[in-house]
């Protein structure tokens, strides 16, 4: 027994799977007081007071929410792809988890999985994957708005995509490096959206982030004014509830990819070292405040206006932005 | 650790390769492919080669077959039945072309069965293998680099170009604000259709 434990390959594991848990509990706990937020904020923006019934302020919302959908009918549509219909939802959550191994949430070992040396593209990756949920959701439902709903994201997400990668290299430019942790270091000084690059790269990437994750005003895969709800019409309890964690999933890893790559990862004045990582869920939490702020003030986007932003400004924006960085940087290396 | 990974992924790899070969709903083995090359991509970080692992995912899993899923998926194919002459040609083909390459295969596998080393000894610097295809690429490689991404915008410009169509514009039934440009123009074409 003792061998066991004092094998290095174990402890590895072990030790992963603990900050895995650890992750994974935080993780539910924001995204459903994040739910609790967007409603409360909602409701104070539109004159409303927002759920205010179950536990002081409403407090225990979240909680009642998840209780519901746990216990609400588990109905699959006749004639839909059952397999492909189950593994949507799953594909929902999974990438936006797998994307927290590279963040790094403080200075210390311990407030990060691991650092690998492609961490940006990590990210990038478990992105691109993320098409697949919606994609597949809303083909296997055997629904036309579903089906619609679909096709309208995987055509929304890929344009964004790009444009999103691309919004990323003149960070990689300044900081030659992909890993993450380095990427912070680098900013110990001067955080990347202080710099004029870094500035429009940053703005960028935060109206990517917003089209990737489909939030409003790029919410036109369920867009239910014209169809119900889009690619989870046909889906009811805790498979909607997947895709809803999904969602919120998704925005809480964009935004801290965001505060990595352009507002100083865990950098900031006065804390000690030990309380660095202070600073990251502070930054975190005025990007997440952001997301909900900007879906209850701008109306959705029409579909060609969409691919329009995509394509002819936001495309040709972040590569102009990369040849003036590079020019930049080339310029002062020359002296 | 590095062994037993090796073979789960190994072994993951075969079967979603003759899933993909094997199953006769098209969706499944587009999906059976994307497994495919994810387990490629851990194999790939297995032999340190991360940044490799992450593009196969990015270029392949999340650009390639999303693309391809999407054709698909919206042409509406149900499973494949063929008849008469052009299912014997492709059989026949099919049976000789495999002939070929297992014959191939053992011929190698004969001559010298050594398998290098399951993973490098050597960890690469910290800087990484990134920074060494980076200068690979632009260096030694930079003739041919070039000319690959001359031949993409080349296909590109065709792809756009047969889209359109020829003649006179076409008008589409739309808002006059989204007189649409040639890259959205796929895109458009998948909304009205």
């Amino acid at each position: 027994m003792a061998a066991i434990w004092s094998n290095p390959d174990f402890q590895f594991v072990l030790w992963a799977m603990v900050k895995i848990v650890v992750i994974l509990f935080t993780m539910l706990t924001v995204v459903s007081y994040m739910i609790y937020a967007e409603r409360k904020i909602a409701g104070h923006m539109q004159a409303r007071v927002g759920p205010n019934r179950v536990g002081p302020l409403g407090l225990l919302q979240p909680a009642a929410d998840v209780a519901k959908l746990f216990f609400k009918e588990e109905f699959t549509p006749e004639g839909a792809n059952k397999v492909v219909f189950t593994i949507a939802p799953m594909m929902a959550v999974i990438p936006a988890l797998v994307t927290f191994s590279v963040i790094p949430f403080g200075p210390q070992d311990a407030f990060r999985v691991t650092d690998v040396n492609v961490g940006l593209l990590v990210f990038l990756a478990m992105s691109s994957l993320g098409v697949y949920a919606i994609t597949l959701g809303g083909w296997s439902s055997n629904n036309k708005y579903a089906l619609l709903g679909g096709l309208r994201s995987s055509a929304q997400m890929i344009s964004y995509e790009l444009a999103m990668g691309l919004s990323c290299i003149p960070v990689l430019l300044f900081a030659g490096s992909l890993s993450l942790m380095e990427i912070t270091r680098m900013q110990g000084h001067w955080w990347f959206v202080a710099t004029p690059f870094g500035m429009l790269a940053f703005m960028i990437f935060m109206i990517t982030a917003l089209a990737e994750t489909n939030r409003a005003p790029f919410d036109l895969p369920e867009a239910e004014a014209e169809l119900v709800a889009g690619f989870h019409t046909e889906y009811s309890s805790m498979k909607f509830g997947l895709f809803f964690l999904g969602e919120f999933a998704n925005v809480i890893t964009i935004s801290c990819i965001a505060v990595v790559l352009f507002l100083g990862g865990w950098n900031g004045p006065w804390l000690p070292e030990a309380l660095k990582f202070l600073w990251f869920f502070a930054k975190l939490g005025v990007l997440l405040f952001f997301f909900i702020w900007i879906r209850w003030t701008f109306p959705r986007l029409r579909y060609d206006q969409l691919m329009n932003l995509g394509w002819k400004v936001l495309l040709p924006v972040a590569l102009g932005n990369i040849l003036l960085t590079s020019a930049y940087l080339w310029w002062r290396a020359q002296g | 650790m590095t062994p037993a990974l090796f073979i789960a992924f190994g072994a993951m790899l075969v079967i979603a390769s003759l899933m993909v070969i094997l199953h006769r709903n098209p969706v499944t083995s587009a999906l059976f492919l994307v497994v495919a090359f994810c387990s490629l991509a851990a194999i790939y970080l297995l032999l340190h080669a991360e940044f490799l692992a992450m593009v196969q995912v990015i270029v392949y899993a999340g650009a390639i077959m999303v693309l391809f899923l999407f054709v698909v998926m919206y042409l509406n194919l149900k499973h494949d039945v063929e008849h008469g002459i052009h299912l014997a040609l492709r059989r026949g083909a099919g049976w000789i072309l495999g002939g070929v390459l297992l014959s191939e295969a053992l011929w190698f596998f004969g001559r010298h069965w050594a398998a290098g080393p399951l993973a490098p000894e050597e960890a690469m610097a910290t800087a990484g293998n990134t920074e060494a295809i980076g200068r690979v690429l632009y260096t030694r490689y930079l003739f041919p680099f070039e000319i690959t991404s001359m031949l993409l915008l080349v296909a590109m410009v065709g792809a756009v170009v047969i889209a359109k169509g020829r003649g006179p514009h076409v008008e589409r039934g739309r808002p006059p604000q989204g007189a649409s440009g040639a890259p959205a123009a796929p895109a458009d074409r998948q909304e009205t259709a």
